[in-house]
């Protein structure tokens, strides 16, 4: 749906001497340092010798809620000119925001108008706690709100002045500031923006690096950079001992004996679960691989799903896992680097569990295991007394080696309890996506995706098995229609979309009226 | 100690005659009292009038200087009632309060200082937040000046005008004895502008001069008779002064073209609105000259007649600019219209949206509207003709997510309210009561917990209809903050529980300030404050109410605790209110008051810890069950660049202040083990250091004895 936009007729008209007043929004996050910002603009402006007027509205907005400043400003000739106190639909002239979403509400809410405002945004973002709490993504649509900017404003600049803020050790507000000053909108020199920064007196020095860079690029100087996503994590290395170099290459070749498109993501999902197990591990992944590979035909999307989805179903997270990612050298450096531990400082590193006597009890071998699940006083008596937060050091030797040894029942790991219903859980999974392969293989792929509802641990985890078990229950009233696959999919992405399931439950009462 | 720092503003309070003072409209009005010669200032604090208490709390050397008293009220009754300094003694006072909340709870003390009126200047400076945003009801305070008979004043929004009105208020108010409310609205407040300032004065009278120097006349009373001879004198003498003084003082203003047959009488704070409409339909220039006529209401009320009748004559048509419902003034002008025979076109609401704030389209609208019905050549033809197409602009409404204000970084009311969510998925829904306050967030995602909010104070009282005739059956769970629970709680509230032997339960939520308005400090802040005395228990309070079931929890970040603490409280047999008091500092001021004694440390060489949170983005899922019981800022979602993983992962940015709530929450919650707590040593004893790379060899060489044996990809 497009809104169409009311004609623009209520033009602000100049003063005598051909003066005209300027008005500037800005909208910002709660916290973003938005009153500096406005600030900066004010002593700016006054240094032209123009007449300015700010005002915003603070209070519980300032609490991470969206939050809008606002700034006029008109040549000085003498008289004050009637300034408004905020915003009007139309008849923003500059509209600032720094932050992805919060330019998108600018222009839902009026105050981008084309052929009239210059839009200067952040294309950075800062998600809302309503994309952050659903379980599968729930972040909103950016690229929609980037191809909007450019239908409703005069001129865009938009990059990331987050980042640039960060690389310059500053804050965003420099940035903005940078990125108003190289957009040409206001008739004032880069210089007098600079000496507005010197003035200020707090982290000068960044703040003007900040400023530069973000102005560089807003004027076209230096191009908008290009940023990863994420960066923070190095990409994995692959370590291969002397002793299993040979192992290794068997299962290489297998993998190039794979149709090309799925080759990738099965060299990934080998290198996943032979890290997470053992070479002999990675040989019984291949086999899952090889066998949806040999139903398969052009474009191989279902031997795709299986490279990805038969890693994930593999690995599954169980106390052993934990404790051996927790234990790792290359974990130790990630954290050091994230929290920036510099020399001459000690890291104190504090592990969060809790297990229950769920994960304890499978855990252990599966008859020993079985046994323990059947005493019932035996698990009253863990829940009364081991069922608690535990705080591990794993700085410390002591904290260390309890994780250590937990990690070490690896090699022993298919032996316990966990492995085996894991085991069964998948195989009967797989079984189910054989045979439907032999007849639909768009259906196929969609139940390899499903294992994507699995996550978590304890509740979590019992919420994704209960979530699976639901949508692959649909299985049997979609199989042999045409619209199986997309059916399938719905269903997914329905369960991954709230907590509760009752979004599934709708789909799946759907599905029901029509093919029940 | 409020949230920010007043010291700068103070030093501008004591720029004298010439010198030109720039800054925040409602510092402006801090700094026009004391060039009145103000005796004392009370109130209570609240957006947008918190900075006018702070400043003043903080400029206690200026005020003693001046012999000026300044309090900050308990509540809005008691800064109204403070008032009544100034009922026999000729000594000005100000008293200051967020509108209309603060006057509903001042209203008791305003009817009775209304009623016997006032010697010493008396001004009532009412904060109206009343746009988008506003964390108020929409209500008139016009309605409270008129049922009081106490005049209202609202300049227009520049600092000259506010500060020149401040004056105008305290003659106005001895002219007529009557209080006079300034109305300001938030705009207005935190508009950045300048004016040219005066000296300071001393009062005429100060409070101890007063105190030294009783006096007492019986007529001034509220006691029958007095009080009836006082409704007479309200309407005999006082208002008509009023008028006269209004009129004298050319308080309201005529702008524009005075033959103009159509003209608009607007507030003062709509001013600046109005004339920028009236700019875009080329009908004024941007310093406010127009061709058409208006009469600026810097005094709402009372309206007098003549000045009314006057700007009318030879009009055809009038357009009312209030904003508001109802439309007081608009009815006003009409019945003075046609007691006076007048035919006059008068119009108003209609043309005008019935309710909401006057925006800049808005006012485009409704002016356009007007003039094109009644004086259609006056509107230049480019304005209602264009040849320009519509663009059509994307609607982004689904795509955008809805960003409400929510619980700061590190807040120490988010695991009481995590807790309380564990405690549902256990015991099921409860019907809770909340409260105004940063706990009130709590309605909002993630959280989704509250039914109802009745006021400052009132969470207890506003579930006291809910008693389970059922023995054992669910009980009711309300909130009320520290600073509600001084401000009217402790009786409203919870005596009213105990006297009604209320079975429910009760969160007093106490992090040391009254953290909503501010960060200022009340009863029970715990740090030490020159001018106010803290330090007073919540706990000892509610027990000397006579609550027998008290816990208190001094770490609202052990959800663990807080959870079990809750449900023996949903639970227990006893009877009898069941309240739980839940402490820890506000982040924010904590963080504004420990950042820079941590920064000083370290560069003492002192051993620091700085701790903050992490996740293992390889332990983490993406199920995000986490931030479904956290909301925090800096624990976010971020993708993690692995092609076999499709959903973003848990990450916690450099914002972290390592409150803990992550890990407890996980912990209590049974989440997962992704998260960890880091903590940084600055300048770590030697002991400390040896023992750490002791540790590190051991570990590497574990860690390489393992990795010999094995595939790493990592």
């Amino acid at each position: 749906m497009n809104i169409p936009v009311q004609p623009i007729i209520a033009r602000r008209s100049p003063g005598p001497d051909g003066e005209k007043i300027i008005t500037l929004a800005a909208l910002a996050v709660g916290g973003q340092g938005g009153g500096v910002l406005t600030d900066w603009i004010v002593a700016v402006a006054e240094a032209n010798g123009y007449r300015a007027q700010s005002t915003s509205v603070a209070g519980v907005a300032q609490r991470t809620g969206a939050t809008i400043y606002y700034v006029e400003m008109c040549r000085d000739t003498g008289r004050m000119p009637v300034f408004a106190l905020s915003p009007a639909i139309g008849d923003v002239d500059i509209l600032m925001a720094s932050e992805l979403m919060e330019g998108g509400r600018a222009i839902m809410r009026g105050f981008v108008t084309p052929g009239r405002t210059t839009m200067i945004a952040s294309t950075h973002r800062i998600p809302a706690v309503a994309e952050k709490i659903a379980p599968g993504d729930g972040r909103a649509n950016g690229p929609e709100v980037i191809e909007a900017m450019g239908i409703a404003a005069d001129k865009v600049v938009a990059f990331d002045m987050e980042t640039v803020a960060k690389d310059a050790g500053s804050v965003i507000s420099s940035s903005l500031l940078g990125a108003l000053a190289g957009s040409g909108a206001l008739p004032f020199p880069r210089e007098s923006y600079e000496e507005v920064i010197r003035k200020s007196g707090r982290g000068v020095e960044a703040s003007l690096k900040a400023f530069r860079d973000a102005c560089d690029i807003a004027e076209g100087k230096t191009a908008v950079p290009v940023l990863p996503p994420e960066p923070v994590k190095p990409a994995p290395n692959l370590v291969v001992p002397d002793k299993l170099k040979k192992k290794w290459a068997k299962l290489e070749a297998r993998i190039a004996a794979l149709p090309t498109p799925a080759q990738e993501m099965a060299m990934l999902g080998l290198q996943k679960v032979v890290d997470y197990q053992d070479v002999k591990y990675g040989a019984q992944y291949l086999d899952m691989v090889e066998q949806v590979a040999a139903l398969d035909a052009e474009p191989y999307d279902m031997t795709s799903n299986a490279a990805k989805y038969c890693a994930r179903a593999l690995c599954y997270d169980d106390l052993i896992r934990v404790a051996d990612i927790k234990t790792r050298a290359t974990r130790m450096d990630r954290v050091k680097g994230e929290v920036a531990v510099q020399d001459g400082q000690v890291l104190m590193l504090t592990e969060y569990f809790h297990p229950r006597f769920e994960e304890f009890a499978t855990t252990l071998p599966r008859p020993i295991g079985r046994w323990v699940q059947s005493r019932k006083g035996f698990e009253a008596w863990y829940g009364r007394n081991l069922d608690k937060g535990r705080r591990i050091r794993t700085d410390s030797i002591r904290g260390f080696l309890m994780l250590w040894t937990v990690s070490s029942l690896r090699p022993m790991r298919r032996r316990l309890l966990r492995h085996r219903s894991e085991m069964d859980h998948v195989d009967a999974w797989f079984a189910k996506v054989l045979e439907t392969a032999k007849t639909d293989r768009a259906l196929a792929a969609e139940l390899l995706a499903n294992y994507r509802l699995i996550k978590g641990y304890s509740d979590t985890h019992a919420r994704g098995l209960s979530k699976f078990a639901r949508v692959m229950e649909a299985l049997d009233m979609l199989k042999g229609r045409d619209d199986a696959a997309d059916w399938m999919r719905r269903l997914r992405t329905a369960a991954l979309d709230d907590v509760k399931g009752e979004k599934l439950d709708g789909a799946l009462a759907t599905v029901r009226s029509f093919a029940g | 100690m409020a949230e920010r720092s007043f010291a700068k503003e103070v030093q501008k309070l004591k720029k004298g005659d010439g010198e030109t003072f720039t800054g925040e409209g409602i510092l402006a009005i801090t700094k026009a009292l004391l060039e009145n010669g103000v005796g004392y200032v009370g109130g209570y604090q609240g957006s947008p009038i918190s900075h006018l208490m702070d400043v003043l709390a903080d400029a206690q050397e200026i005020l003693g200087e001046l012999g000026v008293h300044f309090e900050a009220s308990a509540s809005e009754a008691t800064a109204t009632a403070m008032l009544a300094a100034s009922v026999h003694y000729p000594t000005r006072g100000a008293v200051t309060y967020k509108s209309v909340v603060g006057t509903n709870v001042a209203s008791d003390a305003l009817s009775n200082l209304a009623s016997g009126g006032v010697t010493g200047g008396s001004i009532i400076i009412v904060g109206e937040d009343y746009g988008e945003g506003s964390s108020i009801m929409q209500e008139r305070t016009y309605a409270f000046a008129m049922k009081s008979q106490v005049w209202m004043l609202d300049p227009r929004p520049n600092l000259p005008t506010i500060v020149k009105t401040v004056g105008d208020a305290f003659e106005l108010s001895e002219a007529s004895n009557t209080p006079v409310m300034l109305q300001v609205g938030i705009r207005s407040c935190h508009v950045h502008g300048s004016f040219t300032a005066s000296d300071n004065k001393r009062p005429e009278l100060t409070v101890s001069d007063a105190l030294e120097n009783p006096k007492r006349k019986l007529d001034r009373i509220v006691l029958p008779p007095a009080t009836y001879i006082h409704e007479q004198e309200k309407l005999t003498k006082r208002r008509p002064a009023a008028e006269e003084f209004i009129l004298e003082r050319g308080i309201n203003e005529r702008f524009g073209t005075p033959a103009s047959k159509i003209g608009l009488v607007i507030t003062g704070g709509s001013y600046n609105t109005v004339i920028r409409a009236l700019n875009r339909l080329d009908l004024a220039d941007i310093y406010g000259d127009t061709q058409i006529d208006i009469l600026c209401l810097n005094c709402v009320y009372p309206l007098v007649d003549s000045q009314i009748l006057d700007f009318c004559e030879g009009k055809d048509a009038v357009l009312v600019v209030e904003e508001g419902f109802p439309n007081y003034i608009e009815q006003q002008i009409s019945h003075v219209l046609y007691k006076a025979g007048k035919s006059i076109k008068l119009e108003g609401k209609g043309k005008l949206p019935m309710g909401g704030e006057y925006t800049g389209q808005v006012m485009v609208d409704g002016l356009a509207e007007f003039l094109q019905d009644h004086a259609p050549g006056l509107l230049p033809v480019t304005k209602v003709a264009t040849n320009e197409e519509p663009v059509a602009i994307p609607d982004l409404t689904d795509t955008l997510p809805a960003r409400p204000p929510g619980f700061c970084t590190g807040c120490p009311e988010r695991p009481i309210f995590a807790a309380t969510k564990l405690v549902e998925e256990e015991l099921g829904e409860h019907h809770i009561s909340s409260d105004i306050g940063c706990h009130l967030f709590s309605i909002m995602p993630p959280f989704d917990l509250g039914a109802t909010t009745m006021g400052y104070g009132l969470g207890p009282a506003s579930a006291s209809a809910f008693r389970n005739e059922k023995k054992g059956g669910r009980r009711s769970i309300s909130f009320v903050g520290d600073g509600g629970f001084w401000h009217n709680g402790l009786t409203s509230s919870i005596g009213n529980a105990v006297f009604n032997k209320s079975d429910n339960v009760i969160i007093i939520v106490d992090n040391y300030y009254s953290a909503a308005t501010g960060g200022q400090d009340i009863l029970s802040s715990r740090a030490t404050n020159k001018t106010k005395e803290t330090q007073h228990s919540i706990v000892d309070a509610v027990k000397g109410m006579g609550v027998k079931w008290v816990r208190h929890i001094d770490r609202t970040y052990d959800v663990t605790k807080m959870r079990d603490t809750l449900t023996e409280a949903l639970t227990t047999p006893e009877e009898g209110p069941k309240v739980i008091v839940a402490s820890s500092e506000c982040m924010l001021n904590k963080q504004r008051r420990v950042k820079p004694e941590m920064a000083k440390a370290v560069k003492d060489g002192k051993r620091v810890v700085k701790p903050r949170f992490g996740v293992d983005e390889d332990v983490c899922t993406g199920d995000h069950a986490c931030m479904r019981l956290s909301g925090c800022p800096s624990l976010s979602v971020k993708d993690t660049g692995d092609p076999l993983r499709d959903d973003p992962v848990a990450s916690i940015d450099q914002t972290c202040v390592g409150c803990g709530n992550c890990g407890e929450v996980a912990d209590a919650a049974v989440l997962c083990p992704s998260f960890y707590q880091a903590e940084v040593v600055s300048n770590p004893t030697e002991r400390e250091k040896r023992s750490a790379s002791r540790s590190q060899r051991l570990m590497g060489w574990l860690q390489s004895r393992r990795d010999a044996k094995r595939i790493v990809y990592a």
